[in-house]
């Protein structure tokens, strides 16, 4: 019987670079940036990495295929490197790999890093990805975005409850206003000014309903971690260990386009959210978990979210929201450090860039974002569109706590 | 007894007045302001000669076992493959047979539709056929402030010929053939070349029609009075009376040559006019159908009892009534591709089709053909060698299961204007089909405001995608919202 990651596997060191429209840094800037951060929070030395993974998603535009750009931009001492893709939980995968390897006693430390550096097709939002759904879809699909794919989302959510979609998206706006509040404070993000909710109600429309601000920004980023055996971590000296609790994935397979979904929730993160509830021994996610980083792509995901999380009840969310639940000074902070919305959202390095968030939290380095005394932070990838994605979540908390 | 045994029409939905081409063009080219009355029917964005034909096939089909089918016939001077059966398409967008049929394309003359209905009705008649279609399209183009502009419309129009349950029994035909150029368009070209009107009116439709129907009067010792109507193409309206008076006929026997509500619509225009004339036709009565380009067809029908059972599933009558005013001629200049607007970089990507993938999965492609597991009972798209009902899983256990017929509701969707589109936003969602299965489809015919969740949907087979490099067109079907108006 599987005993779980709990505990197994422990962060020494984490780095994030500013994310945003960085012009003037390539893919190897961006890493060797995040990767200098957090070599040398972690106190080792780049020998000491024995295995290291890179999670990236539109690997045509930017690094190319297979691990060798990173390997070869941070001059890796001819080791192993992975380059995995999973749409927007790429950074969670790499983490997942390098977490594995760890616990698996495979090997003593492990690198996982994410980049995406999206500012250099020279048109805005993502990378246009028609040949990019395979040679069939490509026959038949709409030609849809992923705002489009997303904004579908709020008008099956606001038809399940039976809400005026205009009223679902006051709260989506809620949810955009409360990033930027919080993003502002962050010093690494790339959109940091507060907005209205007025503003956002009436910015321009990119598909309906979802406008430009219930958007998360396009930026370039890198994020990474080392991590090793709690052990190791203590030998090294570390205090306040930071340790994997749970690790999840959930994978759509076709239920939802193709046979029955009620279009008003995420399949995937309802179940890989209790899997990891499990996994981490948490029983009562809305008492126990202290703060989230969710894949607030756009404002209705980060709301249907709150749902599939177990934490607000189903229909409730947008009343939570607009409640404050999830706002820096509610019950459960939700994207402290901006999220999607205003840290940004370089595809590949998001879950890694997640996690930083709650490391520094749980390390009490937030500064004026800081989450008293947190125990839980979890973390949340979801790839894809609504009827077929990709979910990661991950829990970590203060180890043997 | 062979003859017509369904017929159906198809006319695009938007119109455009003509009186909107006047007041953006007149500045330019003034002659156009003779013939202001009425409107014309313009093709949807996603519609060309072949999408059309598919629907006014699916029009004459409903309710037909297209199975029977030995062959299907495609009639058009605007076909999207000059190497590339286009009527092999319409029968896979209809799910026909492909052993024991043969189709074949009728071509580069506006009578090509009465051509193929001739060779129709003879291959029936000899034996060798039992159940052929006739599918007759064009999607006609012309210069912005031309007369050409003003006269021509989008549209198609099929017919069934066979043996059993003839709703109008074919009374034999009569052609002439002569190299008479009215007009001509260069391979390869874009526009037909038009020589002076006074010529082509009064030397072309003017004699040529009724030199042939008379040939046919003749050979079948008929008279003129003997038909109840009489059908025949004629753009210049006041030609298309001196003809009905040359011949001696009642101008309440002479079928209106829908120019005021429709257009001509080239290749499909005679057929189309039969399709109307049948729709009001009792058994007993006599048409007359002739088809003119470089020459004349002329073909005689009489209804049987059996008309008065047969209704198209919306008809030529149907499809004019729902109707939607273009009153962008801009809009019209983009759909009709005559001006060049920017679709920015995101629409710069046109990857290759894939000929094999699309070989592999044509019935799924071409007919939206689904799957429905022998197991469990589940229809599903798209179809995959796995059961999608979670419950079952069964392996490589299905029947065919076709969607195109089937209604459905929307249960989410989008307005997209960040995809590229040249008509955005890109309408999209999630369809759930009555009786079971989903499935994610671009919609199309409608206005982002007018959609609701919950609306009911039909189905239709529209242009997905042109490559303009490669030259190849790429096709699907797309959810039509039953939008009001």
């Amino acid at each position: 019987m599987a005993s779980g990651i709990k505990d197994k596997v422990a962060i020494i060191g984490m780095g994030c670079t500013r994310f945003g429209e960085r012009w003037n840094d390539g893919p190897e800037e961006l890493m060797v940036e995040a990767f200098q951060e957090c070599l040398a929070d972690a106190g080792i030395g780049k020998n000491d990495i024995q295995a290291a993974w890179l999670g990236t998603c539109f690997d045509e535009v930017m690094v190319g295929k297979s691990a060798l750009s990173m390997s070869m931009a941070l001059r890796l001492p001819n080791i192993s490197v992975t380059r995995v893709e999973n749409f927007c939980a790429s950074g969670t995968e790499s983490f997942r790999g390098a977490v594995y390897a760890v616990a698996s006693g495979a090997c003593d430390i492990a690198l996982a890093m994410g980049v995406e550096k999206l500012k250099d097709i020279g048109y805005g939002g993502l990378p246009e990805f028609s040949t990019a759904i395979g040679m069939t879809n490509s026959l038949w699909f709409p030609n849809l975005t992923a705002p489009g794919g997303f904004a579908m989302l709020a008008s099956g959510y606001a038809a399940k409850y039976g809400l005026d979609i205009m009223d679902v998206k006051k709260a989506m706006a809620h949810v955009s206003v409360k990033s930027h509040q919080n993003g502002a404070k962050n010093a690494k993000a790339h959109l940091r000014k507060p907005v209205t909710e007025e503003q956002v109600m009436n910015s321009p429309m990119i598909a309906f309903p979802l406008g430009l601000f219930d958007c998360c920004g396009v930026s370039d980023g890198a994020a990474c971690a080392i991590v090793t055996t709690p052990e190791i971590a203590k030998s090294l000296g570390k205090k306040d260990i930071v340790s994997v609790k749970a690790l999840q994935l959930a994978l759509s397979n076709g239920t939802e386009i193709a046979y029955k979904w009620d279009g008003a929730h995420f399949a995937t993160t309802t179940k890989a959210s209790r899997m990891a509830y499990e996994e981490a021994g948490i029983t009562d996610p809305k008492e126990e978990v202290s703060m989230m980083e969710v894949h607030d792509c756009f404002s209705i995901t980060e709301l249907v979210t709150m749902e599939d999380l177990h934490i607000s009840e189903r229909g409730k969310a947008p009343k939570d929201i607009l409640d404050g639940f999830y706002d820096l000074s509610g019950k459960i902070p939700c994207q402290p450090d901006g999220g999607l919305k205003c840290f940004g959202h370089p595809i590949g390095a998001s879950g890694l860039r997640m996690l930083y968030e709650m490391y520094n939290q749980l390390q009490g380095k937030a500064g004026e974002r800081q989450v008293k005394d947190p125990r839980y932070g979890l973390t949340h990838n979801l790839g894809g569109f609504p009827m077929m994605n990709v979910c990661s979540i991950a829990i970590v908390g203060k180890y043997h706590a | 007894m062979v003859g017509i045994t369904a017929y159906g029409g198809y006319i695009p939905r938007y119109r455009l007045s003509r009186m909107t081409i006047i007041q953006n063009m007149a500045w330019y080219f003034p002659v156009i302001m003779a013939v202001a009355g009425g409107e014309k029917a313009v093709a949807n964005w996603d519609e060309d000669s072949l999408s059309m034909a598919v629907a006014a096939a699916s029009d004459c089909m409903a309710g037909q076992d297209r199975k029977s089918l030995d062959g299907v016939l495609f009639a058009s001077t605007t076909m999207p493959f000059a190497d590339r059966l286009n009527a092999g398409i319409i029968a896979a967008a209809l799910n026909a047979p492909e052993e024991g049929a043969m189709n074949a394309d009728f071509g580069s003359c506006l009578k090509a539709g009465t051509t193929a209905a001739v060779s129709a009705l003879q291959a029936v008649e000899s034996g060798q056929k039992n159940n052929v279609l006739v599918a007759a399209s064009d999607l006609r183009k012309s210069k912005m402030a031309t007369l050409a502009e003003m006269f021509t419309g989008d549209g198609a129009a099929a017919v069934l010929f066979g043996r059993d349950n003839v709703i109008a029994e074919f009374k034999g035909s009569y052609s002439t053939s002569y190299d008479f150029i009215d007009h001509y368009k260069g391979s390869g070209k874009d526009y037909d070349y038009l020589w002076e009107e006074r010529w082509v009116r009064d030397e072309g439709y003017g004699k040529i029609i009724p030199q042939a129907i008379q040939g046919y009067l003749k050979k079948y010792g008929a008279s003129i009075a003997d038909f109840h109507k009489v059908v025949y193409p004629c753009y210049f309206s006041g030609t298309h009376r001196e003809i009905a008076k040359r011949l001696g006929i009642d101008p309440s026997r002479v079928q209106d040559n829908l120019h005021t509500v429709c257009g001509d619509t080239g290749t499909a225009h005679p057929l189309l006019m039969l399709s109307a004339a049948l729709e009001g036709a009792k058994p007993g009565d006599k048409i007359l159908l002739a088809g003119f380009g470089q020459g004349c067809d002329v073909l005689g029908f009489e209804a049987t009892d059996k008309i008065k059972g047969f209704k198209p599933a919306r008809g030529v009558a149907g499809s004019l009534a729902a109707r939607v005013d273009l009153a962008n001629y801009q809009k019209y200049t983009k759909f009709k591709d005559l001006i060049e607007a920017d679709l920015g970089i995101r629409g710069e990507a046109n990857p290759n089709t894939s000929l094999t993938a699309l070989w592999r999965k044509r019935k799924m492609i071409l007919g939206f053909v689904g799957a429905k597991c022998a197991k469990c009972g589940t229809p599903q798209f798209p179809p995959q060698p796995m059961c999608v009902n979670p419950d079952c899983n069964e392996v490589g256990c299905f029947e065919e299961y076709e969607f195109a017929d089937k209604s459905g509701f929307i249960q989410m969707f989008t307005g997209d204007l960040l995809s590229p589109s040249v008509d955005p936003p890109a309408v999209y969602g999630l369809v759930d089909f009555e009786g079971g299965g989903k499935a994610f489809l671009d919609f199309t015919d409608c206005d982002l405001s007018q959609v609701k969740v919950g609306m009911p949907i039909a189905m239709s087979f529209r242009r997905r995608a042109h490559d303009r490099v490669r030259g190849f067109t790429g096709y699907f079907w797309k959810a039509v919202p039953k939008v009001q108006g």
